[in-house]
C-alpha cells in the first residue's frame, strides 16, 4: 500500500507495545458509540439472567449479583473505532463466578449475549472463561454511567469493546456459534484488537 | 421500487485518488474520492480512510459518505477535530492526485433504502449520512418518505446548509437566529419538541446522528413525540462529557 504523501503521524518514540496495531491513545477521553437510544434503567427493575447449555440457569437481581465475590479488571481497553484506553478500573464480578453458579455443560462452545436495548453479540465461550471477562458496574469506582452500559455492562477487554455488550440482561450459552448485532451488520466474529480482526473478511 | 440492499463490508483496502478538495472555513474539508474497484454503497454508509507514513505507521478513521451512490466519486465532510490525527491532515495537507487507502462501504444498520418513511435528525457534522439519503431521495423521487431535521449553533457550523434548505430540511441553529424558508425568524434555540411532532408524524424508522449529548437530548424529544424507541437508529460519536 502506498505511503501517504505528507503524513508523518504522531510522534511515536520508539513505539507502545500497550498500543495494538491501528490504535490510538485515547488519554483521558472515553468516546461513545452506539447504535440505538442509551436506555435509563432502574436497578431495581435490572436482571441478569445466564441460561442455555447450563446445569442450573439463574437469574440475578442487582442485590443477588453483588452478593457474589466481587472482581475487578485494571487494564486497558481497545474500540474498533481505533481509540484504546489505557488503565482502566472496572469492578463487577467475574463471568467465571457466575458459571459457578450455573455449571457448564460439555457440549456449550459459545456465549450469546443480550442487552435490554435487543443489542447482541457473540463469544467463543473460551473468551469469557478464566478470568477473561466480567460483568461490571463500577468504573474508576464510581457508578457506570447509562451512556456507557450502565448499570451493568459485560466487560471483555482483550476483544474489541463492541463484544463488551453495554446494559447486558442475558448470556446464553449454546453450542454453536451465531453473529450478534455488529456481526451481521459487518463486524468480525472475533475482534481481536491484536490481530487487527475489525470487519468480516479480517483474517 | 425495490429495496436496496447493503452488501457485506468491502473485505479488503483498495486505494482512491482524491479528485477533489473543497475547504470550508475552519471546521469541515469536502473530499471527493476516485475508488478502485468499488462497492456501491447505500445512503448511510462511511469509509474508513487509512494514512501510511513512510515508517509503515497508520492511523485510520470512519468518515460517512455524503455521495449519491450513482456518484461516480464518493464523498466525504470530513470535520477537523482538536488534535485530530487524521482529520488535520485532510484538512491541512490532502491535495488533488493525493493517494490514500480507503475501505468500504461499511455499516448495514444506519442505512435507509428508500421504502421507509423516515425522519433523520442530525446535530452538526452529523448531517452527512443524511445527505446522501437526501440526494439519493431526489434521484429516485422518494422524497416525501424522508424528512430531515438538522441542528447546528450556527450555519456555518452546519455542512450542507444550502441543499438542506433546498429540500426543506427543518433546521435549527443554537446560537445566532435563522430566516425559516416562510420568511419567519427562528430564534436561537435547541429544537423545540413541538417543532419535531409534525415532522415525526407517520414515520416508520428514525435515525439521529449527532454526538453524545445531542443524541440523549432528541431521544427525549423523540419519545414525546411518540416515537418508539426501538423504531429509532443511532449513531452517536465524541466524547461523554
Amino acid at each position: 500500500m502506498p505511503v501517504t504523501r505528507g503524513f508523518t503521524g504522531r510522534p511515536r518514540g520508539g513505539g507502545n507495545d500497550r498500543l495494538p496495531p491501528g490504535q490510538h491513545d485515547t488519554g483521558a477521553g472515553w468516546p461513545t458509540l452506539t447504535a440505538e437510544l442509551t436506555p435509563q434503567i432502574d436497578v431495581d427493575e435490572w436482571t441478569l439472567t445466564l441460561d442455555g447449555l447450563v446445569e442450573q440457569p439463574t437469574t440475578w437481581d442487582w442485590r443477588g449479583i453483588h452478593a457474589l465475590p466481587a472482581d475487578s479488571y485494571f487494564g486497558d481497553i481497545h474500540c474498533v473505532t481505533t481509540w484504546s484506553k489505557f488503565d482502566t478500573t472496572f469492578s463487577g464480578v467475574s463471568v467465571d463466578s457466575l458459571l459457578e453458579v450455573t455449571g457448564v455443560k460439555p457440549e456449550a462452545t459459545h456465549v450469546f449475549a443480550t442487552s435490554t436495548t435487543g443489542y447482541t453479540t457473540n463469544l467463543p465461550l473460551a473468551d469469557i472463561t478464566d478470568g477473561k471477562a466480567w460483568i461490571v458496574w463500577d468504573f474508576d469506582g464510581k457508578p457506570l454511567t447509562p451512556e456507557h452500559g450502565g448499570p451493568v455492562r459485560l466487560l471483555v477487554p482483550h476483544l474489541y469493546f463492541w463484544k463488551s455488550a453495554k446494559w447486558i440482561t442475558r448470556l446464553e450459552l449454546r453450542d454453536h456459534d451465531e453473529q450478534g448485532f455488529w456481526e451481521r451488520n459487518g463486524y468480525h466474529d472475533r475482534g481481536d484488537p491484536w490481530l487487527e480482526q475489525r470487519y468480516q473478511g479480517d483474517a | 421500487m425495490t429495496q436496496i440492499v447493503p452488501t457485506p463490508v468491502a473485505s479488503s483496502w483498495t486505494t482512491a485518488v482524491v479528485r477533489e478538495v473543497e475547504r470550508l472555513g475552519q471546521d469541515f474539508v469536502k473530499l471527493r474520492l476516485e475508488v478502485a474497484d468499488r462497492t456501491p454503497h447505500v445512503p448511510g454508509q462511511h469509509y474508513v480512510v487509512r494514512l501510511r507514513a513512510p515508517d509503515g505507521y497508520t492511523a485510520q478513521r470512519s468518515y460517512s459518505i455524503a455521495s449519491d451512490p450513482d456518484d461516480p466519486l464518493v464523498e466525504l465532510m470530513v470535520e477537523c477535530l482538536p488534535r485530530g490525527e487524521v482529520s488535520s491532515f485532510l484538512h491541512e495537507v490532502v491535495e488533488v492526485g493525493d493517494v490514500l487507502e480507503a475501505r468500504g462501504p461499511i455499516g448495514r444498520w444506519f442505512v435507509w433504502g428508500g421504502t421507509t418513511p423516515a425522519l433523520c435528525v442530525a446535530g452538526g457534522s452529523g448531517v452527512v449520512p443524511f445527505v446522501s439519503m437526501l440526494r439519493y431521495a431526489r434521484r429516485t423521487g422518494t422524497e416525501p418518505l424522508l424528512r430531515i431535521a438538522a441542528s447546528a449553533q450556527t450555519r456555518e457550523r452546519l455542512p450542507y446548509a444550502d441543499e438542506l434548505e433546498a429540500y426543506g430540511a427543518f433546521i435549527a441553529l443554537t446560537r445566532e437566529n435563522h430566516l425559516q424558508t416562510d420568511g419567519s425568524e427562528r430564534v436561537a434555540a435547541h429544537i423545540y419538541p413541538e417543532e419535531i411532532v409534525p415532522l415525526a408524524e407517520g414515520i416508520e424508522r428514525a435515525y439521529v446522528c449527532g454526538s453524545v449529548g445531542f443524541v440523549s437530548f432528541v431521544g427525549r424529544i423523540l419519545g414525546e413525540a411518540g416515537v418508539r424507541s426501538d423504531t429509532v437508529r443511532v449513531e452517536q460519536f465524541g466524547p461523554t462529557s
